[in-house]
């Protein structure tokens, strides 16, 4: 029966959290638990679950990934129990979420730097975007932008939390456009800001594309602007990039997730990782499936996302700098 | 009346086989202490990978209405909340099942939640467009007022004492405090690492509910004369009908709690069930008996928590608004089909919402038939042992804890807090307030940070919190709901002075 398999596999994954040595030729001969630090539902944990289904088959790892969640505190327990505890034995990889993981690091208070992980892959972006409801009487970035300059501190925006992709969309739009917005963290994520936005609790909001797609479609929001360096051409070619209108915000506040390991895992298991795992998420079911739910694709190798942390460090430096 | 066209889809022979399998399964997760509804959808979603989308939501809705009724079986049974849903289920089936009368309770609470469910998911049918507008009514300021009018429950959840229910519930905002604060980013009252991501719930409640009972039967120790050999009675299914049949008011009050509550997005079912309680009770002419394995407690809260199940998708199906964990979840089964939730599921895929929405309904229904037959099967656990019991409770505890995330940390945060209630209702505390105060305490803080900092952005707090129709008809209800607690106290007070009561009050039957 499947819920019988499916409570079996879970225990099965959670006992295999064992440190054994890893015999690097055999790699993986066991399942590999892949830790979520976000809860299940959430749009990190659903896109998991889905780079991950392919795992098993024989072109890829030979062995499922079994998603392991480990929510709280923004994602700090998460990370920190990885780092901490993991086995560097490459059978316990992890979610991460840029530039979630890379600002707790450098707003400080966490056991983990950028040098605590090695990438191993990226799967998806997903871009912040700055959004308000139907009737709202903004209808450009522009109108938002001089709003915002003659009542400083008056134009409440919502967002999923603080140190979070949305958080630092908005210091970054705030330090580019020297406007002073009040930024109103929810907490139960990016679907309670949404609801913000909707019911008009807030006068604007700084959201996921993708939630903010559905609303969009649904024609219960509208979007105003993306944070990105490039316009997203298949969910919303029509709205401008910050950029575009004049306010210089890069793309270090979207929300870039993939796959790491922990520091010390052995080299030769890294290479295996390093060469399966994009071509999993290259896989075309998976790119389809994750499209579906509105999620940009955007697979980048180990070096590529070393790159990124790299830079988005520095940004991020610059940005949290004088909170 | 779009929907009794879609009937068909569902007892189309695979749609039926899932519908079945879901139920069943979920009644089995749901009675898996630690295995909420939200993970054990979360568990199903990559099944319904390879299903069509309409097949993939008839296991998710299924397994869904399933789990939450099926909380109820461990928290009749072993008095350990199968979900958060269930606490209230616990509070007077366990005293029921301690009497013998395990099979009554539960069929009981699958009924109640039958009728509970039923009618729920039929509001979901007809109402939709007008509930999603109250869905998004509840802005910080009222979603604020709300939780400190489930605190003024508090108190009078006790119903021994008010005060030290009252002190209870204090406890339980206290501990819902630690860890980390997603709004202003402060570490507070971490002193371990263990517990910077705060105290797990299903961790606490699990605690606070099995330990102590568990240390209540090794104090017991070997002797033979303190073994109680229970009697299960058997139990007619019939009869069990006709007592729901009887209970009118008990199952409409739990019902429009449930609806009402369900509704709202971030609050969820983990209140229904206890919030319908207090009020059953406090309408109820029996009010004495609740608490001591009294029916009606267990069909207010059973039907609560399943009227939320319908209601509880509303903001999701209507705006693509996940109102709860679990509805995010379904929100993910939706989305891997390339489906969206609002207007486009409704217009576009008619025969996915309906076939859906229909399987709920089909599953409330299913759910009760299942129920019941396990239900006789299953209050013989009463007859076990204590010291089988004992171990098996132990065991369920502890898996239960570490299935939720992985952690170790929880499980020690769980016995810990367990051994710590097992003193404190040593000294005449009980559970129910704090576990109230763990659930309400964040809702309460968060939506008046969140409200404060809205305010001065704007007019500034007094016309923000005390401002409108709806803040101040909360505050109305707030100042009765406090009223009526201390009155009756009072009353009870002198009522015990002028006639010292038995210490077991002689059940009278109604």
């Amino acid at each position: 029966m499947n819920a019988r398999t499916t409570l079996l596999s879970l225990a099965a994954g959670a006992m295999l959290a064992w440190p054994v040595a890893a015999v690097a030729q055999d790699y993986p001969d066991r399942p590999v638990s892949v830790m979520v630090s976000y809860g299940a539902g959430g749009a990190t944990d659903f896109q998991a679950r889905v780079v991950t289904m392919v795992s098993g088959e024989e072109d890829y790892l030979g062995q499922s990934m079994v998603i392991v969640n480990k929510p709280g505190a923004g994602g700090r327990v998460g990370w920190n129990w990885f780092v901490r505890q993991a086995p560097a034995d490459g059978y316990t990889l992890a979610v991460y979420n840029m530039p979630h993981f890379l600002a707790q690091a450098v707003e400080g208070g966490v056991q983990f730097d950028i040098d605590s992980f090695e990438p191993i892959a990226n799967w998806g972006a997903d871009p912040a975007v700055v959004i308000v409801g139907k009737d709202s009487p903004f209808n450009t970035i522009e109108e938002f932008v001089t709003y915002a300059k003659e009542n400083p501190g008056k134009l409440t925006v919502s967002g999923a939390g603080l140190f979070v992709g949305h958080h630092i969309a908005l210091l970054q739009m705030e330090q580019a456009a020297d406007i002073d917005l009040a930024y109103i963290p929810s907490q139960g994520g990016g679907s309670a800001a949404m609801t913000a936005v909707i019911a008009g609790n807030v006068m604007a909001g700084i959201n996921n594309l993708s939630d903010a797609y559905r609303g969009m479609k649904a024609g219960d929001i509208k979007v105003l602007a993306v944070a990105d360096l490039e316009r997203s051409a298949e969910f919303m070619p029509d709205v401008p990039t910050l950029m575009e209108r004049g306010i210089d915000v890069d793309d270090t506040s979207v929300n870039f997730r993939g796959l790491m390991a922990p520091k010390g895992t052995p080299p030769e298991v890294i290479e295996v990782l390093a060469e399966k795992v994009p071509a999993m998420f290259n896989e075309p079911r998976v790119a389809e499936q994750l499209k579906a739910g509105g999620a940009e694709v955007r697979v980048m190798g180990r070096d590529e996302v070393r790159e990124m942390w790299d830079a988005s460090r520095g940004e991020l430096e610059k940005v949290l700098e004088g909170l | 009346m779009e929907f009794i066209a879609y009937f068909g889809n569902v007892f189309e022979p695979t749609a039926f086989l899932l519908l079945l399998g879901g139920t069943i399964g979920g009644l089995i997760l749901g009675a898996t202490p630690g295995l909420s509804p939200t993970m054990a959808v979360a568990l199903l979603i990559p099944f319904t990978f390879q299903m069509t989308a309409a097949h993939g939501l008839i296991l998710l809705g299924a397994a869904y209405t399933s789990t939450v009724a099926g909380g109820a079986v461990s928290a009749v049974l072993l008095k350990i909340p199968g979900a958060p849903a269930n606490v209230a289920t616990s509070l007077d089936g366990y005293e029921m099942a301690k009497r013998g009368e395990g099979a009554r309770a539960l069929h009981l609470s699958f009924l109640s939640s039958g009728v509970g469910g039923v009618l729920g998911v039929l509001l979901l049918i007809f109402l939709t467009p007008l509930l999603s507008r109250w869905a998004l009514a509840f802005g910080p300021s009222h979603l604020f007022w709300l939780a400190i009018l489930g605190v003024t429950v508090i108190g009078s959840l006790d119903s021994r004492s008010f005060v030290k229910g009252l002190l209870s519930g204090c406890l339980g905002l206290w501990l819902a405090m630690i860890g980390y604060d997603d709004i202003q980013g402060a570490q507070r009252f971490i002193f371990t690492d263990s517990l910077a991501g705060g105290i797990n719930f299903i961790a606490a409640m699990l605690g606070i509910f099995a330990v102590p009972q568990v240390l209540d039967m090794f104090a017991k120790g070997r002797s033979t004369a303190a073994v109680v050999s229970i009697k299960v009675s058997p139990q007619s299914v019939g009869d069990s009908m006709r007592e729901i049949g009887r209970s009118g008011r008990a199952l409409s009050i739990g019902t429009v709690i449930g609806v009402i509550v369900g509704l709202i997005p971030g609050v969820g079912g983990q209140i229904a069930g206890l919030v319908a309680y207090d009020q059953t009770r406090k309408m109820s002419p029996h009010r004495r008996k609740f608490g001591t394995g009294h029916s009606e407690g267990v069909i207010a809260a059973e039907a609560a928590n399943n009227a939320m199940v319908g209601p509880s998708l509303v903001p999701l199906l209507t705006l693509s608004i996940p109102g709860s964990p679990t509805a995010a979840v379904l929100l993910g089964g939706l989305l891997i089909h390339g489906i969206f939730p609002g207007s486009d599921l409704f217009d576009n895929h008619p025969d996915v919402a309906w076939t859906f929405i229909n399987s709920m309904l089909i599953g409330q229904i299913m759910m009760v038939i299942f129920g019941i037959m396990i239900a006789s099967w299953a209050a013989k656990i009463a007859r076990a042992p204590q010291p089988v019991m004992a171990a098996a409770v132990v065991i369920l505890a502890i898996f239960g804890t570490y299935s939720v995330q992985q952690s170790m940390d929880d499980v020690l945060i769980m016995l810990v807090l367990g051994v710590g209630m097992y003193f404190f209702e040593k000294f005449g505390f009980s559970a129910a307030p704090l576990v109230l105060g763990l659930i309400l305490g964040p809702i309460a803080e968060a939506n008046f940070i969140q409200g404060a900092m809205i305010a001065e952005a704007g007019d500034g707090a007094l016309p923000y919190f005390f401002g409108g129709v709806m803040n101040l008809f909360l505050i109305v209800l707030i100042v009765a709901s406090v009223g009526y607690s201390f009155w009756s106290n009072v009353v009870h007070a002198r009522d015990r002075t002028e006639a010292p009561r038995p210490d077991n009050p002689i059940e009278v039957t109604p």
